[in-house]
């Protein structure tokens, strides 16, 4: 291939990726009162109007609560899960895996839907409790599945060995296990954290009167106000998600773990 | 059994159904260094990991200094295990691999500290306390599983292929290292093996297994002069073995005339104990390597391939000639089974 078409590709490629990236950035910082790109001159006050639109504070701090929380619990509950998977010849085993992968292929409308039909109306569960709990499920399958690589890749025998030192099999597996498997525990919760906030198809059938997700409220935000904030926000987001792959990056080498 | 320091006693071992062990039985006296040696897969592992409490035996006892461990875990056993991997830990330096064990045991820190240096300083490895495993060459990190273990004085220390992953050199250095370190601290010792030399330099005795059961059990001197099968014969170097069958040397190629009947049914010789240049046989010469002090020779005889080392001093048989040969009855070995 030629030098030309290398930087061809290279550079549609890098248009696709960066392209909305830069509309968004651009079309936030419009001086003027609707959404347009190119924008009408510059100025930051839809990024400062971000700040004062009160359902953005909520829903933003019920994203982040989610996708913390949410992550954490996932992460509790599949840790022990990829572990018992890997290391133990469960009957079932293959079959669980598939199992838990599920989430990962159903369709989150399908999966909202089934929720609210069957788990939020009959049992009369709250909003928030029924997107935590969903957005749990939906981050299952990530903490699992990292997890479990990282563990595929650490012999079984060093737990043995720290069992003949004088370990019980659960000292062995926080003394041994868990520190050597912590960088794939911290990408598989970033990549839960990712996948939560901009969890859109499931959360969309779980918002009530003043309880949505961030993404959710900024589809219904614009669904009335057609003003330049929501690109604003979605610029502040897609910082805050880079900042974080960054940093993770740089502490312990996360595209390894994805 | 009264001078048995590990006693193991119609020990069987399973994986599901399949049987890898059946009724084992073997005394290992305190202060011995043992050598279990064998073919691959014939259950060195697993009688080890046994001993060490990993894998629970489907039936048998295993007793060690006077008390029955058969139910005793792992952790409770007391018992050192070098595993053929090194099995360290990644996340911890040096010295806190060594250290693991002690911390456990809530040893105060200045002994922990003490006792550190000092099984640091027994292999070798001062200097190299904050260095990671992974920062380590392969006989390194073999010394560093040594000190692990040893720090704990473990009443029974086992070595799983503790020199299979070594170089020549490292592996001779590594061997005479163990034995020091046995001298020095008078600990048990079992480790496997699946090389006879080294089984024979180490050991104050042999373990020679087969399919999960000893075949031949006995000092590296009396294995080595005088192994009582077929198979332990093969295992120490006697290459060449023949069915007596009256006067007569028989294989499945053909007979040769012996001249003396035995009360064996079977008779075995080294390379070295073939007589090559001289006597009564004739055979063809279908394969030769110099190995310094000696010619080896592979001779195409009436009895199949015979190998046969002959001296130096004689003059070369070229690939193809004829020469003769005896298989002498002073050199000859006679085996039972
Ligand atoms: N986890 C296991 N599951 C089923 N069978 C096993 C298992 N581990 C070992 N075996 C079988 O048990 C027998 C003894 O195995 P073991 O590992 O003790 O052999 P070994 O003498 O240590 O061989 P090597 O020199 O190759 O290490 C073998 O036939 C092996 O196939
Ligand atoms: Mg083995």
């Amino acid at each position: 291939m030629s030098r030309l078409t290398i930087w061809l590709i290279l550079g549609t490629t890098l248009t696709f990726l960066i392209g909305p990236f830069l509309i968004v950035i651009f079309a936030g910082a419009s001086a003027g009162e609707t959404l347009t790109f190119p924008p009408q001159g510059l100025s930051l006050k839809w990024y400062a109007k971000v700040f004062t639109v009160e359902s953005f504070r909520d829903s933003f701090a019920l994203s982040m609560f989610l996708a913390i929380f949410g992550t954490l619990t996932a992460l509790l509950i599949g840790i022990p899960a990829a572990y018992a998977l890997n290391r133990y010849n469960l009957p079932g085993a293959e079959a669980i895996r598939t199992i838990v992968a599920a989430p990962i292929i159903v369709p989150g409308i399908i999966v909202g839907l089934a929720l609210l039909r069957y788990f939020v109306v009959p049992l009369d569960v709250t909003i928030t409790m029924a997107l935590f709990v969903t957005h749990t499920a939906l981050v299952l399958p990530y903490a699992v599945r990292v997890v479990s690589s990282s563990l595929n890749n650490l012999r079984a025998d060093m737990e043995e060995a720290a069992v003949i030192l004088g370990c019980t099999r659960f000292q062995a597996f926080v003394k041994v296990v868990l520190p050597n498997i912590r960088g794939g525990i911290l990408a598989a919760f970033i990549l839960g954290f990712v996948t939560s906030f901009n969890e859109v198809p499931a959360s969309l059938f779980l918002s009530g009167p003043g309880v949505r997700t961030l993404p959710i409220d900024m589809l219904s935000y614009m669904e009335i106000t057609f003003d330049p904030s929501v690109a604003a926000l979605s610029a502040l987001l897609a910082f805050m998600s880079v900042a974080i792959v960054f940093v993770a990056e740089r502490l312990l080498g996360f595209s390894r773990y994805v | 059994m009264s001078n048995a320091y590990v006693s193991l006693t119609g020990l069987t071992l399973s994986y599901g159904q399949t049987v890898a062990v059946p009724e084992l039985n073997l005394d290992i006296r305190k202060g011995e260094l043992i050598a279990l040696l064998g073919p691959s897969g014939c259950g060195k592992t697993t009688t080890m990991r046994a001993i060490a409490g990993l894998l629970a035996p489907t039936s048998g006892k295993i007793m060690i200094d006077g008390a029955d461990v058969t139910r005793t875990p792992a952790n409770k056993r007391g018992i050192g295990l070098v595993f053929q991997s090194y099995a360290l830990f990644p996340h911890l330096s040096a010295f806190e691999n060594v250290a693991f064990g002690l911390r456990l045991q809530k040893q105060p820190d200045a002994q922990v500290r003490a006792k550190t240096e000092a099984g640091m300083a027994t292999v070798g490895l001062t200097g190299f306390e904050t260095r990671k495993p992974s920062e380590m060459s392969g006989g390194q990190q073999q010394r560093l599983a040594l000190a692990r273990s040893l720090v704990m004085e473990p009443k029974v220390l086992l070595l799983d292929e503790p020199l299979s992953n070594l170089d020549a050199r490292l592996r001779l250095e590594m061997r005479n290292e163990l034995q020091r370190v046995q001298k020095d601290t008078g600990i048990t010792m079992v480790f496997v093996t699946h090389d006879q030399s080294e089984a024979l330099a180490l050991a104050d005795r042999v373990v020679l297994m087969k399919d999960g059961k000893i075949e031949q059990l006995g000092t590296p001197a009396e294995l080595y002069a005088e192994p009582s099968t077929a198979f332990a014969a093969n295992f120490m170097g006697f290459e060449n073995i023949f069915r007596l069958e009256g006067a007569d040397l028989v294989s499945d190629h053909g007979r040769l005339p012996f001249g003396t009947e035995a009360a064996v049914p079977l008779l075995a010789w080294r390379p070295g104990g073939v007589a090559v240049g001289k006597g009564p046989h004739v055979g063809r010469v279908i394969a030769s390597s110099f190995a310094g002090d000696h010619r080896e020779y592979v001779i195409d005889s009436p009895l199949g391939q015979i190998k046969a080392d002959a001296s130096i001093d004689l003059p070369e048989v070229l690939l193809g000639q004829q020469v003769a040969f005896d298989l002498p009855q002073a050199t000859a070995r006679h085996l039972a089974a």
